[in-house]
């Protein structure tokens, strides 16, 4: 094999695996580095090829190596482990065109495996490059005299001729709802946010410049301290975490009074969660999902692949007016026997004989007149974290401040809970969308109000404006740590415009599910088809199919010609009394070696291999030579020889 | 068998001990139409082997030594001016016979082999403007010293794909060296033996060459091995259709020398070292022909 190829699948093997490098255990990325160099080496200074025994050490080495460190040698993970082995050790022995051939299918399949982890559009445009490298492979293999430059012209030529095929199949081939198998890997490495909430969980998020989801609206945007988005709702308070707590069913969310109704789509990135982001508060949406008495968008599964919805909610409402007892009782509880400085305080507000309403404006003017700090990296918090906070330390992020304002507020009998999600949003002027980051995370909270219902209360807002107006970076001092991107200009607009490309392939591209899919052929008026059109389809297809099967039958009929397929089975027959013949060998000398060494095997051998001769080489038709053949052939029954005891 | 045919294989085995392969295959390149180069050292009977064969075939004979300052009119002939007849005559050089030995043909400059390798290809020559035909049949055994030796001009790769065959004679076995120095003279014995057919009848057999069946089969076979020679790293570069034509016309011919009027793949097994070594190039020159047989499997 020339050494041109050799290189070439080498490249092949190196793209199709490099990608993996970035999740796949250091120790096999390197076994598969070492191999392509040693490959490489070996190409280049002409020696031979590694030993079978060393071959099959390494390989028994690699599985072992993969049974101990997955636990299993099944599952996705481990596919693509084994698959990424054994082709850069299929290199390792690479000495004939067949060889050359499963490689290079071994490449087109591993290239397919970079879907489970990302599907994104950067991706999509490296396994374009590197289908373009292995179809050029694939025709230095095919047509091995042919120089570069013609081979590039065939393989561009190729890639042109799938085009129209791959459209086709692309808007035509049928859509499973969901990934087919196996979730993609975006749905479990992505931080996100979380149902519960303790001090740091928000603040380490605002470091992520990751992508939550990005929402177009119908009209005109509304102003962005109104950009609530709603997530998880947190009633359970332990001194240290909130959790959402024991949720009580059978309390129907209702609002009233609503107006400023607003509609949007949001194109949601996979969370591996239940939840689906809306604003504050969600009315309606165009997917089953369920909306919960403290207004939580619910899905039914969790978010696995990227996922669109349209959806409307009500900026100006009264939520919840007649809330039951109970749920009230759920929203004043608090933990025993902490805290007990910011107890006092609520104690004092309360003794004051203020109302409820006083009391959250007294609160809010706490945090903005004593001094409140913003920051993303406050001082650690003693076992009474909400009295450290509120009297020592007095800085925090936005969850420090949502807690001890509903804290604040339990303490003094008024029902209220937290609220997670997104606050705010990027405007993408390119693509005319918001686009909602990690770093968007926030968490506000609500009390309940007799004559308002559920109220949001945002404590940041008290002390840091800026956060809810203009968002993070705009509220963090200047020296704090940002994505680098936020505090770019010229590279931040680069980002923008590279999202709305990747926004527009999420859309058009990956989001081309089967709902889109009957749309779009409605559209070209395809769903009227009678059960007539599909019968006959089928018939077409199937008439297609048959001539197509003749033609690969008429292809390999000499393959499978009768005489030949007799001789290999006579031969087979032999190989199992130990002579095997050699697929050098020719059928005269196959016939002399076994005359010696079975003389009683001679005549009808040397009478088999003469008819067979006759029929294969020497232009014999006649149907009856051949069947006659065939018969002899199938008569003959070579008998395993007795070993003789020596006596 | 055709009898005449094994009565002159029996008759130049008689006279050359220990070389029946070697005959076979001189007849081989004869009937197929095609030159044989026989390459070994000097004394080993190459020139014998040519000399029982013309005279067992009862062809006329004629043997160019070449030097290093033959010139190619030494070999082709020259035009004479006759006094008597106040005109030019051409005399025909040695290359106007039916066999021809062209001894040591590597001692020879460039020129004067081309002018050879010219009249084998085109079987005529044109001298001073006049196109000549050869004798038919038309039969070239060029012999050579290993290239190694001092003073020679080896033959380029191009010029040794002109030969069908290249044979090496090699040593004789102790039985037929002692047959050899016990006996007569080589000499006496060549010069007592008789044509055993008539040329005609080589002309036809020439022609029965080309009548002997080639199956799809066989033809499958032979385009592997074609094809590996052209993938495989083993070789600086494949063979070239021309070669593949060669392979066919001698197992062709061998068919018909072991009575057969069909190839089998034992044929073209047998006649491949011959035909493929002076035109492949690779690591392991002595072995290269062996073992691309055992590379290529048997369709």
């Amino acid at each position: 094999m020339k050494n041109s190829l050799i290189y070439g699948l080498l490249l092949c093997t190196l793209m199709v695996t490099a990608p993996h490098a970035s999740h796949l255990p250091l120790w096999v990325c390197t076994l598969c580095a070492m191999l392509l160099v040693w490959r490489a080496y070996l190409t280049q200074s002409g020696a031979p090829l590694p030993q079978r025994w060393l071959l099959t050490c390494i390989t028994l080495a690699a599985m072992g190596g993969i049974a101990i460190d997955f636990h299993t040698l099944f599952g996705r993970e481990v596919g693509v482990t084994l698959l990424m082995l054994l082709a850069t050790l299929k290199l390792m022995e690479l000495k004939t065109r067949r060889d050359a051939m499963a490689l290079i299918f071994l490449s087109c399949f591993i290239l397919i495996t970079h879907f489970f982890y990302s599907q994104s559009l950067i991706t999509g445009l490296y396994m374009l490059a590197c289908l373009f490298v292995i179809t050029t492979t694939w025709v230095h293999l095919q047509a091995p005299g042919s120089a570069f430059r013609p081979r590039l012209k065939i393989a561009v030529s190729l890639l042109l001729q799938a085009v129209p095929l791959t459209l086709i199949l692309f808007v035509l081939f049928p859509r499973v709802p969901g990934p087919l198998w196996g979730l993609p890997q975006d749905a479990f490495s992505r931080s996100g946010l979380d149902d519960t909430m303790s001090p740091g969980s928000l603040g380490r998020l605002a470091l992520s410049d990751a992508v939550a989801f990005r929402v177009t609206y119908a009209g005109a945007a509304p102003r962005r301290e109104q950009m609530y988005w709603r997530g998880p709702v947190l009633w359970q308070f332990d001194g240290h975490t909130w959790t959402p707590g024991r949720t009580l069913n059978g309390v129907a969310p209702e609002f009233t009074q609503t107006s400023q109704t607003i509609r949007y789509s949001v194109t949601l990135e996979p969370n591996n969660k239940n939840w689906l982001f809306a604003l504050d508060v969600p009315d309606k949406l165009s997917l089953p999902a369920r909306i919960t008495a403290d207004f939580q968008v619910l899905s039914p599964t969790p978010v696995t692949a990227r996922l669109r919805y349209e959806a409307q909610s009500q900026l100006s409402y009264r939520a919840n007016m007649q809330e039951s007892a109970k749920q009230r009782q759920r929203a004043r509880q608090l933990p025993s026997g902490l805290n007990p400085r910011t107890l006092n305080l609520a104690k004092y507000w309360r003794a004051a004989g203020t109302s409820d309403a006083q009391i959250i404006s007294r609160a809010l003017g706490y945090f903005n007149q004593q001094n409140f700090h913003y920051t993303l990296d406050p001082h650690p918090l003693g076992i009474n974290g909400i009295d450290d906070f509120l009297f020592t330390s007095r800085e925090g992020f936005c969850e420090h401040y949502a807690s001890a304002f509903v804290y604040l507020m339990r303490a003094a009998g008024i029902p209220a809970r937290v609220v997670t999600g997104y606050q705010g949003g990027e405007y993408n002027a390119f693509g005319n969308y918001y686009i909602v980051r990690q770093s968007d995370a926030h968490a506000w909270a609500e009390v309940w109000l007799a004559e308002r219902g559920w109220l949001r209360v945002d404590p940041t807002a008290a002390i840091a404006p800026e956060r809810v107006e203009h968002g993070l970076s705009a509220a963090l001092p200047d020296n704090s740590a940002l994505p680098f991107m936020s505090r770019n200009p010229p590279l931040h607009e680069l980002q923008l415009n590279w999202d709305t490309l990747s926004h527009q392939w999420n859309q058009w591209v990956i989001g081309y599910n089967n709902e889109r899919q009957f749309a779009f052929l409605s559209r070209i008026g395809i769903d009227s088809l009678s059960a007539q059109a599909i019968d006959m389809l089928a018939a077409i297809a199937t008439i297609i199919a048959f001539i197509a099967l003749t033609m690969l039958r008429h292809l390999f009929k000499r393959e499978q010609d009768k005489t030949q397929s007799a001789w290999l089975k006579l031969c087979r027959r032999l190989a199992k009394v130990g002579l095997p013949k050699l697929p050098h060998e020719g059928p005269r000398d196959y016939a002399s070696r076994i005359s010696t060494a079975r003389p009683e095997l001679s005549d009808a051998m040397n009478d088999l291999t003469a008819r067979y001769l006759a029929l294969r080489y020497g232009g014999i038709h006649e149907k009856d030579a051949q069947n006659e053949f065939i018969l002899q052939a199938a008569k003959f029954r070579p008998s395993r020889v007795k070993s003789v005891a020596m006596l | 068998m055709n009898s005449s045919l094994n009565s002159v294989i029996r008759q130049t085995e008689s006279a050359i001990l220990g070389k029946p392969q070697q005959i076979r295959f001189a007849l081989t390149c004869l009937l197929a139409g095609g030159h044989l180069l026989i390459e070994d050292m000097p004394g080993v009977g190459k020139t014998t082997l040519s000399q029982v064969l013309a005279r067992t075939l009862g062809l006329q004979f004629s043997r160019i030594q070449f030097t290093s300052d033959l010139l190619p009119a030494d070999i082709l002939g020259v035009s004479v001016f006759e006094r008597d007849s106040g005109q030019f005559k051409f005399h025909p050089g040695p290359i106007f016979a039916q066999m021809v030995l062209a001894d040591e043909v590597n001692r020879a400059t460039p020129k004067a082999q081309s002018a050879l390798l010219e009249a084998m290809e085109e079987h005529q020559v044109t001298i001073e403007g006049t196109t000549r035909a050869l004798p038919s049949p038309f039969f070239v055994i060029a012999t050579q010293n290993p290239s190694h030796q001092v003073g020679t001009f080896p033959l380029p790769e191009s010029q040794l794909d002109r030969f069908l065959m290249r044979i090496r004679m090699g040593y004789p076995d102790e039985f037929a060296e002692r047959g050899l120095l016990s006996g007569i003279d080589r000499r006496e014995i060549i010069a007592k033996l008789t044509p055993q057919m008539e040329t005609a009848e080589l002309i036809a057999l020439q022609q029965q060459v080309k009548q002997i069946f080639v199956s799809p089969a066989l033809l499958d076979y032979v385009q592997a091995l074609l094809r590996y020679t052209r993938e495989s790293s083993r070789y600086t570069q494949g063979l070239s259709p021309r070669a593949g034509l060669a392979l066919l016309s001698a197992a062709r011919a061998w068919a018909l020398i072991d009575g057969r009027n069909a190839v089998i793949p034992e044929d073209v097994q047998t006649i491949l070292p011959g035909v493929v070594s002076h035109r492949l190039q690779g690591e392991h020159q002595n072995t290269l022909a062996r073992d691309l047989i055992e590379a290529v499997a048997i369709p």
